[in-house]
């Protein structure tokens, strides 16, 4: 094909991708540009540019803050925990859901299962707030009814932890079975039935055919998360931590956004948020690497 | 113990722990309904468990007579419903040339795109940029910093991949053009995947609230998450200052802050389960291509 007539037949699909190609260039390379201000003295009314370079001083300085240890102790712990508590939340389920044989009573509980996914973080903050206020809350209310002491969910170090991890479970583990299930109806159905005729069990079902057959999306899931470890939403930590529970709810997230936006330390917010990314992309490479040996199948 | 009561048992304990998983992820939301509905005598005095006491509606006459209130509601439904128009758009635009193989250069603006997914200049360059941009305390920086998800472009690529090219071919011999062909064949092919985009992209906008944070001071421009959370933040801070003896008088009463949630969360309910049908279907093509 001519230069010139293969201009005339994709200059329209060239004229659709310009508006996109735009956008990263502004908006997502944009701000990688500015990661420069890492290495340098930023002062807001110089700008970038006029800014001075001091080559790794911020990075020490960061990594002589106790806050920058705690905030990032607190990132994997919390991820950590999750990891435990609600990454196997959704599989049981998923299998239970697999299980059910009346097909009206799946679907409803799939639709209202997956309703917690849709709500923001901020109702779910308010929500917290409704059951687990130390005065007014409800949970306190009935304990303090029967007569048992109230627990300070939102204020103290453990209880936090359990209401920050039950959250999570209460809001992601409905969603999460959406792709195990997709996982699931790929499945032969004449094994079920072969492993009827030999005489087995549900529970001897699940264990050899149903869990078997989502392992690799159970694999893959969790090399996926491992991979984000260093990365967390900046949502949730923010609207169920509070000053009380500061020493254990800063996460990398909150502390950039507390020390760059309301103390104005640009530069040592943007090292840490450097920080974060570069650590984050050598663990979604890790994990990539240690799926690929693993299952012969990468995220990349 | 024979095989046909062993599997009874399995059936109906099984169903039990289902419902009772799905009463746990409603329960909350029917406590702050009571709430929003019960009389303040009865919310202090903690007998609001599911039911609501003493009926009355005052909290949502209050929330529905307070000018501020519903600016920011139809504010944030504007919001919601343009960056969601502007979002598919742009995401279209982006998914249908990446699908033709012939396309020069093709491979690069995908590593372009994908390279985002996986470093990004981290919250404080996005700052200093859309100050450059003079975008503080407008609505742009609400809209345009997160035009283009790559995952929601992934997932659409793949499915424009999977409509025949016989279809597309035969449009092209007929002297269709490349707009046309879109508009006329691709897209109306592709109805399941852009409604669960489209609710992907608004929910995210509906929910959105860092942005905001970041970006706007002046009350005007306040999308409902963002008055939400001053509302919980003050709770939370009165909370914790209740606790070294602070008055409580000057709270506003539970029912009102419970009356503003189900008031925040109420649209997404009502979208959602019209759109339901079509995301598990295209989150699973999702993840089984992506």
């Amino acid at each position: 094909m001519s230069k010139a007539s293969y201009i005339r037949r994709y200059w329209q699909l060239y004229a659709l991708l310009s508006l996109p190609i735009i956008y990263f260039l502004i908006f997502r390379y944009g701000p990688m540009y500015g990661v420069q201000i890492a290495f340098k003295d930023f002062n807001l009314f110089q700008g970038i540019n006029g800014s001075e370079w001091i080559g790794f001083e911020a990075f020490r300085e960061v990594f002589g803050m106790k806050e920058f240890y705690s905030s990032l102790r607190n990132t994997f712990m919390l991820n950590f925990l999750d990891l435990v508590v609600s990454f196997p939340a959704p599989i049981i389920l998923a299998i239970m859901l697999y299980e059910i044989k009346s097909v009206w009573f799946k679907k409803v509980s799939q639709t209202l299962l997956y309703i917690p996914h849709f709500i923001s973080w901020v109702i779910i903050g308010g929500i917290v707030y409704q059951l687990f206020g130390n005065q007014s809350g409800m949970v306190n209310g009935l304990l303090e009814s029967m007569g048992l002491n109230p627990i300070p969910f939102l204020t103290e170090k453990g209880p936090w932890l359990i209401t920050y991890l039950f959250t999570g479970v209460w809001q992601s583990a409905g969603w999460g079975t959406i792709l195990y299930l997709a996982a699931l109806t790929g499945v032969n159905r004449e094994l079920f039935e072969a492993a009827e005729v030999d005489g087995a069990t549900r529970m001897k079902k699940i264990c050899y055919i149903t869990l078997p057959s989502i392992k690799p999306t159970i694999v893959t899931l969790l090399i996926l998360n491992l991979g984000k470890m260093v990365s967390i939403g900046f949502d949730r930590p923010y609207v169920i931590g509070n000053t009380a529970v500061r020493e254990y709810s800063d996460v990398l997230s909150t502390f950039v956004y507390r020390i760059g936006l309301e103390s104005g330390q640009y530069t040592l917010a943007t090292v840490v948020g450097l920080f974060q990314a570069v650590v984050g992309l050598v663990f979604i490479l890790g994990s990539n690497y240690i799926s690929k040996k693993v299952t012969g199948d990468g995220i990349l | 113990m024979s095989e046909r009561t062993s599997n009874r048992i399995f059936d109906i304990v099984n169903v039990t722990f289902v419902a009772l998983f799905v009463l746990f992820c409603l329960a909350p939301f029917v406590h702050v309904i009571a709430v929003s509905l019960s009389s303040t005598r009865a919310i202090t005095s903690g007998e609001v468990t599911i039911f609501p006491i003493e009926i009355n509606w005052k909290a949502y006459v209050q929330v529905f007579t307070d000018n501020a209130m519903i600016r920011s509601l139809i504010f944030t439904i504007i919001l919601t419903v343009a960056t969601t128009v502007l979002c598919m758009l742009f995401t279209i635009a982006a998914a249908y040339p990446l699908t033709k193989s012939k396309l020069k250069g093709r491979k690069l603006f995908m590593y372009v795109i994908i390279i985002t997914m996986f470093f990004s200049g981290g919250i404080i360059p996005e700052y200093l940029l859309i100050r450059d941009l003079h975008m503080i305390d407008t609505v742009w920086s609400l809209i345009l910093p997160g035009l283009v998800s790559p995952f929601n472009l992934i997932i659409l690529i793949s499915f424009f991949r999977n409509i025949p090219p016989s279809l597309e071919e035969s449009a092209e011999i007929d002297g269709s053009s490349h707009f046309r062909t879109l508009m006329s064949i691709v897209l109306p092919l592709s109805m399941p995947v852009m409604a669960t985009l489209a609710l992907f992209y608004a929910v995210g906008r509906w929910n959105g609230f860092q942005d905001s944070l970041m970006y706007i001071n002046n009350p005007d421009l306040y999308p409902l998450q963002l008055k939400l959370f001053q509302m919980v933040q003050n709770n939370m801070i009165t909370e914790l200052t209740q606790l070294e003896g602070a008055n409580r008088t000057k709270l506003p009463p539970e029912s009102l802050k419970a009356a503003t949630v189900v008031f925040a969360t109420v649209p997404i309910l009502v979208v959602y389960p019209w759109l339901q049908k079509y995301f598990v279907s295209g989150v699973m093509l999702g993840a089984v291509k992506g």
